[in-house]
């Protein structure tokens, strides 16, 4: 026993050693650039994160195979919030602390950056979130910036399409989590503005297995078109009951189900579905000259490469946050107060989620071009004008 | 459309749920009867059944009728061995304490089959096409009815298997006093772990037939579990008719619920209800008292 136990140190022993030893072989180390990264790669919406997360470390490592930023390499620390809010204000304070890093990219989800807001502009350093809501930048605070985009933007394309078909009776029908609830909000203050009436306005549990009964309803309404605001796999539940009800209305979906997850999960009933969406998953069918264009392609391809599926909208706001950070690098100093301030010159960068243009009155930095109308035919996405 | 034809419509989509709820009862209510303990990983078993589809069919490509009969194999020998790890080595604790252990192995199933499955949701194709069938002024799927048919179909097997074989009268024995059942000669462990086998074979075959319509991925079994807990409550834990008659009452509810009052309250309305049994008629609702639970 004792033989044994001494056996297994000595290897330990000798394993360490080279370890040592191959550290210190290596040449004297240029200083890196450190950046934070808090996104939600388990947790309920690890389907946010973990694309992101995904991207993030592949947009790093490829700036730091090409020579990083100024000679300098990034070093990107990453940290699982879980969704939890309270871990991701742990975890920030964590970073900024601990780590020092000099900006931080994330996190995930909007009830997630509401919290950590207050803590990186009370250290005064940079953040860029990958969440959608448009409190986070409304107001404005000046240390915190964010790169997916508004729901607002998405509500008026789908009500700008409705106005055109004139239609002006429409179902809503949301998820009762943050997200559907965030696009509720939207959509019951812009229906006047656009004169769309609301004819019910009903919600479904994001976990729920049947929501016949909502439909049920919205199909002895008046509505002449339904919206429904949520992310897998609530709409494809809808999608298949409006389809086993026999509803023929024009049926809208949200930025929230535009991957090819959806169409999977409602096959047939898919089919005929409208929803705003980044260009990301549509860059092939973008004209040559579209703006985005270069970026969309190089991303949708790396993350094909590197991961084996085709990246999604997700992981490309995390392309826009590190690709950000790394122009405003690339234009000033690396201290916190530098890299705000160049975040806040940045304009014309077109990146995956839209053509980014920050100023000190604007931290989204998009407009409405940001979001194409796409419908699902024949199990594929074709652009709607 | 005039409101009866809303009525019929609700009262159809609820019993289909309700039958898928009533399945998953019954998986509770059969280990309750034998073992007297709660198991709280019964909803897991249910995620399992789909899981295991999904993957015998999708990453296999194997026929889907050997990817079900698969799947419901896999997910009953998780069910044995969960009794085997979980439940077995333990047989001298308290029923509280072997609750714990279910909801923590619970935690664990879902955990590996984050780990190994991941995080995506997964859709099976229906088994007989996705056209609509009207049916007085509601509209149903095939699948709905494959539901119903697999329903039926397992309450009955179940009653003749419980009252007419001989492991069936012994689990039955076990029910009522697991001391006496021992003394006159029944290896009671041996019938816990059939219950485990039995339970979680009925709980992965609904996880199968629900996924077409509702889909799965590796946390579909809380929720559904819980549901399925109500519907042994409402039934007073039998495992014949009154979970069934439980299971679709909770399901009808959810679906009037949702679709008169408020779909905000779909939840609220299946736990209203647990709560208003559990206060008023703890025995359940089709039971006179602590009689039989068979």
């Amino acid at each position: 026993m004792k033989t044994r136990f001494i056996r297994i140190a000595t290897l330990l022993l000798a394993l360490f050693s080279s370890v040592g030893a191959a550290i210190a072989a290596e040449p004297v180390k240029i200083e890196p650039i450190k950046i934070g990264a808090l996104f939600s790669v388990t947790g309920p919406p690890s389907f946010l994160g973990e694309p992101e997360r995904n991207t993030a470390q592949m947009v790093v490592d490829e700036i730091n195979k090409t020579g990083g930023i100024k000679g300098r390499p990034l070093e990107l620390v990453i940290y699982d919030t879980t969704g939890d809010p309270t871990k991701a204000v742990q975890l920030a304070t964590k970073l900024i602390k601990d780590d020092k890093v000099v900006a931080i990219i994330g996190p995930s989800t909007t009830g997630e950056t509401m919290a950590v807001k207050p803590v990186t502009e009370k250290e005064q350093i940079p953040l860029i979130s990958c969440a959608a809501g448009s409190k986070i930048t409304d107001p404005v605070n000046p240390w915190t910036f964010k790169t997916a985009q508004n729901d607002t933007l998405a509500v008026a394309r789908i009500f700008e399409h409705l106005q055109k078909r004139k239609l002006d009776k429409v179902a809503i029908l949301t998820a009762s989590d943050g997200f559907g609830a965030s696009g509720r909000e939207q959509l019951k203050n812009q229906a006047t503005k656009f004169g769309m009436t609301l004819t019910v306005d009903d919600t479904f549990g994001p976990k729920d297995t049947d929501m016949t009964a909502q439909l049920t309803k919205i199909r002895g309404s008046e509505a002449q078109a339904i919206i429904c605001w949520g992310t897998n796999p609530g709409p494809a539940v809808v999608a298949k009951n409006a389809r086993q009800l026999g509803i023929k209305l024009p049926l809208f979906m949200s930025h929230g189900v535009s991957s090819k997850k959806f169409i999977e999960l409602a096959g047939e009933a898919a089919e005929g579905i409208i929803l705003p969406s980044g260009q990301v998953i549509v860059a092939d069918l973008l004209p040559a000259a579209a703006p985005q264009k270069k970026a969309l392609m190089a991303y949708v391809q790396d993350y094909k490469k590197n991961f084996g599926v085709e990246g999604d909208h997700f992981g490309g706001h995390a392309w826009d946050a590190v690709m950000l950070l790394k122009k405003a690098l690339e234009q000033g100093a690396d201290t916190p107060a530098a890299i705000r301030d160049q975040l806040e010159k940045i304009s014309g960068f077109a990146g995956i989620g839209g053509v980014f243009g920050f100023s000190a009155a604007d931290h989204a930095g998009l407009t409405k071009d940001a979001f194409v109308l796409v419908e699902i035919r024949n199990k594929d996405w074709v652009l709607v004008d | 459309m005039d409101f009866s034809q809303q009525l019929s419509q609700y009262l159809l989509s609820g019993l289909a749920t309700g039958a898928i709820y009533a399945l998953i009862g019954l998986g509770f209510a059969i280990i309750y009867n034998s073992t007297g303990i709660i198991n709280f990983a019964q909803g897991e078993f249910v995620m399992l059944g789909g899981m295991f589809g999904v993957y015998f069919y999708t990453i296999h490509q194997l026929p889907l009728v050997a990817a079900l009969v698969l799947a419901v194999l896999c997910a009953a020998a998780s069910g044995v061995m969960f009794e085997r790890l979980a439940i077995r080595p333990l047989r001298r604790a308290t029923p509280l304490g072997l609750v714990i252990i279910t909801i923590g192995g619970s935690i664990l199933v879902r955990g590996i089959a984050m780990l190994v499955w991941g995080k995506d949701t997964h859709a099976l194709p229906t088994f007989s096409g996705d056209e609509p069938i009207a049916l007085a002024g509601a509209t149903l799927l095939p699948q709905h009815l494959w539901i119903f048919a697999l329903t039926v179909l397992l309450i009955v097997v179940n009653k003749l298997f419980f009252q007419y074989t001989i492991t069936g009268k012994a689990l039955r024995a076990c029910a009522v006093n697991q001391r006496a059942a021992g003394l006159v000669g029944i290896d009671v462990r041996r019938m816990v772990m059939f219950s485990f086998l039995l339970a979680s074979g009925m709980g992965a075959l609904a996880g199968i037939i629900v996924a077409p319509l509702t889909m799965t991925s590796y946390d579909v079994g809380i929720m559904l579990g819980l549901k399925g807990f109500c519907a042994a409550i409402i039934g007073g834990m039998s495992n014949g008719i009154g979970t069934v008659l439980g299971g679709l009452l909770l399901g009808v509810l959810e679906a009037l619920g949702a679709g008169l009052i408020s779909s905000g309250y779909k939840d609220a309305v299946t736990f209203v209800i647990l709560l208003l049994i559990l206060f008023l008629r703890p025995q359940g609702l089709f039971s006179s008292g602590e009689s039989e639970r068979v």
